[in-house]
């Protein structure tokens, strides 16, 4: 199986009365909260992690996009993968993803990503998200009613950029163009960079990514016990579809948190859980459900059906309400997988089997997790998890990773001490 | 109270639903955020004088078809479709909230095809020095309180009605506000300033004193862009809806108005 490193890239120092005094962590959080010279210092904890995660051996790293947003320092993640590209070797390189209708016009995102891969020797994988309402519609201004429909002709565009040879005129609902032709072009052309999809609980979703041999993410911050029933519904239907169960359809985003012995890891990440889930997950309810966000055949699925009720999970309004802050409740709820390496790797082994997810998104770093605890969960993880959970899924073929140049054929990148600039 | 005539017209391929009551001449409205999941007690006060003619706009309770509406002149062009189909080309035409925005696009482009125009805290305008409330992005338990004075107004305009089903009422009201939002959406502000010069109709512009939404200073700003004759009419303890909350007082400054 594939294990991959994920960083949100949370603002660590958010107050102790975060949450009496701010009504949300996401749209309208205080501008007094950001302090650019901390942040300085953030970022660059966070691309070390990054790049330290790559040289322990990850099999992608992984980076997403959101705006306005305290727990999500990334309005650009083209920014850090760029950055990544030159600092990492053989890493894929995860854009988890860019939201596609929030860019105008959307061969933008074309264009950054054939860089990105231009740059990196052909490790990227491209995701396209639709994006959160808070991010797209509050924080972006999008329209929710047309919000989909812009996305998916977005992606029309983007993939007809990446792979139509002549130069163009696209006319579409939304975006016209009279001269598409993208420079630089991506070097994974055959047809094009790996799509993956990060989506909720809808079935339109699952259908979609099927047909379009996508792999679908379910990266919900609530883990295997909340994502089960959905990860059941999406193979469930993957069946009905005539698809095969090839684990690598799949990818899923768990919480983690490794140690010596399960009351060491306690004592670790009960404060960096506590201030992601309570913090972090602070979000006015009032920018969880624009009109129009949520298609009526899911809201209809979501009234009438067990299936989608499950699905359901997924919408950020039950996200929401779940709402469990103290450790006891987020290792009960299978939020946050904590223990020995022994311990890690036995629940890792049961989420990749019962969810049947080839692709496991890691968080290894969450909420105020300092560098040190960080670099110690993920060096742990890398020693003594990955090779006991790394024979998963042997039998299947991967066929949505990366097919980077040769390492032969590819740049030598000067002056570049990894595990110097990492330490 | 009894119930209006209903008759469906055709937009664009998509149902809407014209509700029809009461004689004399003719008046059209075109109803506000949420639209009419129901028929009203203000729309019966009016149907005691005049032929009240009120068309779904698409996307609102009784119609469809907001989801081919991309653009602007996309909306102006349905809405002009949708009134002629009515029957109310060249009458009285009045709207409240977002129906009362489209009401004023009628009187600015197409002229001829209203006669005297009513206006009740119509959207339209942006003044960053007293914005509008965003009504799209509130808790749930709050939108009542912010349309209507008496939020109880609110809540039994949008209660499902007994035997109304129970998986497609709810749908049906998310989508009433979705479609003020493919019009609307992120401000209200679809630079209708500029066309309210276009405007030659007398217009009855009317606001109530505890609109939470559009602020009541709109008004001015509303009489004065407008070409035509304008009075203003403000409504004591109503809100946004005032329609909702003082039914009787917005009915009768309204056909004192037209006479």
């Amino acid at each position: 199986m594939k294990l991959m490193w994920f960083h949100l890239m949370p603002y660590t120092e958010l107050p102790d009365d975060f949450n009496q005094k701010h009504p949300s962590v996401w749209v309208d959080i205080h501008s007094s909260l950001f302090d650019p010279k901390r942040a300085h210092h953030m970022y660059n904890d966070f691309m070390d992690e990054l790049e330290f995660a790559a040289e322990c051996g990850y099999d992608a790293v992984c980076v997403n996009e959101h705006h306005s947003n305290g727990y999500g320092l990334m309005p650009s993640p083209n920014l850090i993968a760029s950055s990544l590209a030159r600092r990492t070797t053989d890493t894929a390189l995860c854009v988890m993803g860019n939201s596609l209708a929030l860019y105008n016009p959307p061969t933008r995102v074309a264009e950054e990503f054939a860089m990105i891969d231009c740059i990196s020797g052909g490790r990227l994988i491209a995701g396209f998200p639709v994006g959160s309402p808070m991010d797209t519609c509050y924080a972006y201004g999008q329209n929710p009613s047309m919000l989909r429909e812009r996305y998916y002709e977005a992606h029309d565009l983007v993939k007809k950029a990446w792979t139509e040879k002549e130069t163009f005129a696209f006319n579409g609902r939304f975006n016209q163009q009279r001269y598409v032709n993208i420079w630089p072009r991506p070097i994974q052309n055959d047809p094009h960079p790996p799509i993956w999809i990060p989506g909720g609980g809808s079935i339109e979703t699952w259908r979609w990514c099927a047909e379009m041999d996508y792999v679908y993410c379910y990266l919900s911050y609530y883990g295997y016990k909340a994502g089960l029933t959905t990860m059941q519904g999406f193979w469930k239907e993957m069946e009905k579809l005539g698809k095969d169960r090839n684990p690598y359809r799949a990818g899923f985003l768990q919480f983690v948190g490794v140690a010596e012995s399960r009351e060491q890891a306690l004592e670790l990440y009960t404060e960096p859980a506590e201030y992601f889930y309570g913090r972090c997950l602070h979000v006015d309810a009032r920018f969880a459900t624009p009109p129009g966000y949520t298609t009526e055949a899911t809201q209809r699925a979501g009234i009438q059906s067990m299936v989608a009720r499950a699905a359901n999970t997924a919408s950020y309004q039950s996200k929401l309400s779940m709402k469990a802050t103290n450790m006891k409740d987020i290792v009960d709820g299978g939020y946050v997988i904590i223990g020995s390496p022994d311990e890690v790797v036995e629940q890792i082994r049961h989420v990749a089997t019962s969810l049947n997810v080839g692709h496991l998104m890691l968080l290894l770093q969450y909420g105020n997790m300092s560098k040190a605890t960080t670099q110690y969960n993920t060096r742990l993880f890398a020693e003594k998890v990955m090779p006991k959970v790394k024979d998963l899924f042997s039998d299947w073929e991967d066929k949505w990773w990366p097919k980077p140049m040769k390492r032969a054929e590819r740049a030598s990148i000067p002056a570049f001490q990894p595990r110097i600039a990492a330490e | 109270m009894s119930e209006p005539q209903t008759l469906t017209v055709d937009v664009n391929g998509f149902p809407c639903r014209v509700w029809r009551k009461g004689s004399g001449p003719v008046l059209g409205w075109l109803a506000g955020f949420g639209g009419l999941p129901r028929w009203t007690p203000f729309l019966d006060r009016l149907a005691e004088k005049r032929s009240v003619i009120v068309p779904s706009l698409p996307g609102f309770p009784g119609a469809t078809g907001h989801t081919l509406l991309d653009n602007h002149l996309d909306w102006i062009v349905a809405v002009r479709g949708l009134l002629a189909k009515a029957g109310l080309d060249g009458a009285d035409l009045g709207g409240a909230s977002v129906g009362g925005s489209f009401a004023a696009e009628m009187a600015a482009i197409f002229p001829a095809s209203v006669k005297r125009l009513v206006l009740l805290a119509p959207f339209g305008l942006f003044d960053e020095k007293d914005p509008p409330t965003d009504p799209w992005a509130q808790r749930n338990d709050n939108v009542a309180g912010l349309m209507c004075a008496d939020p109880e107004k609110w809540k039994s305009l949008v209660a499902p009605p007994e035997g109304a089903n129970s998986i497609e009422w709810p749908i049906e009201m998310t989508r009433a506000a979705e479609a003020a939002a493919r019009a609307f959406w992120p401000l209200g502000n679809t630079q209708l300033a500029k066309r309210l010069p276009l405007i030659e109709a007398p217009t009855l512009i009317v606001w109530g004193d505890q609109d939470r939404i559009q602020p009541p200073s709109y008004a001015k700003t509303f009489a004065s862009g407008i070409k035509g004759k304008t009075i203003i009419k403000t409504i004591p303890k109503a809100g946004h809806l005032a329609d909702l909350d003082q039914p009787d007082a917005v009915a009768e400054a309204i056909l004192d108005w037209l006479g």
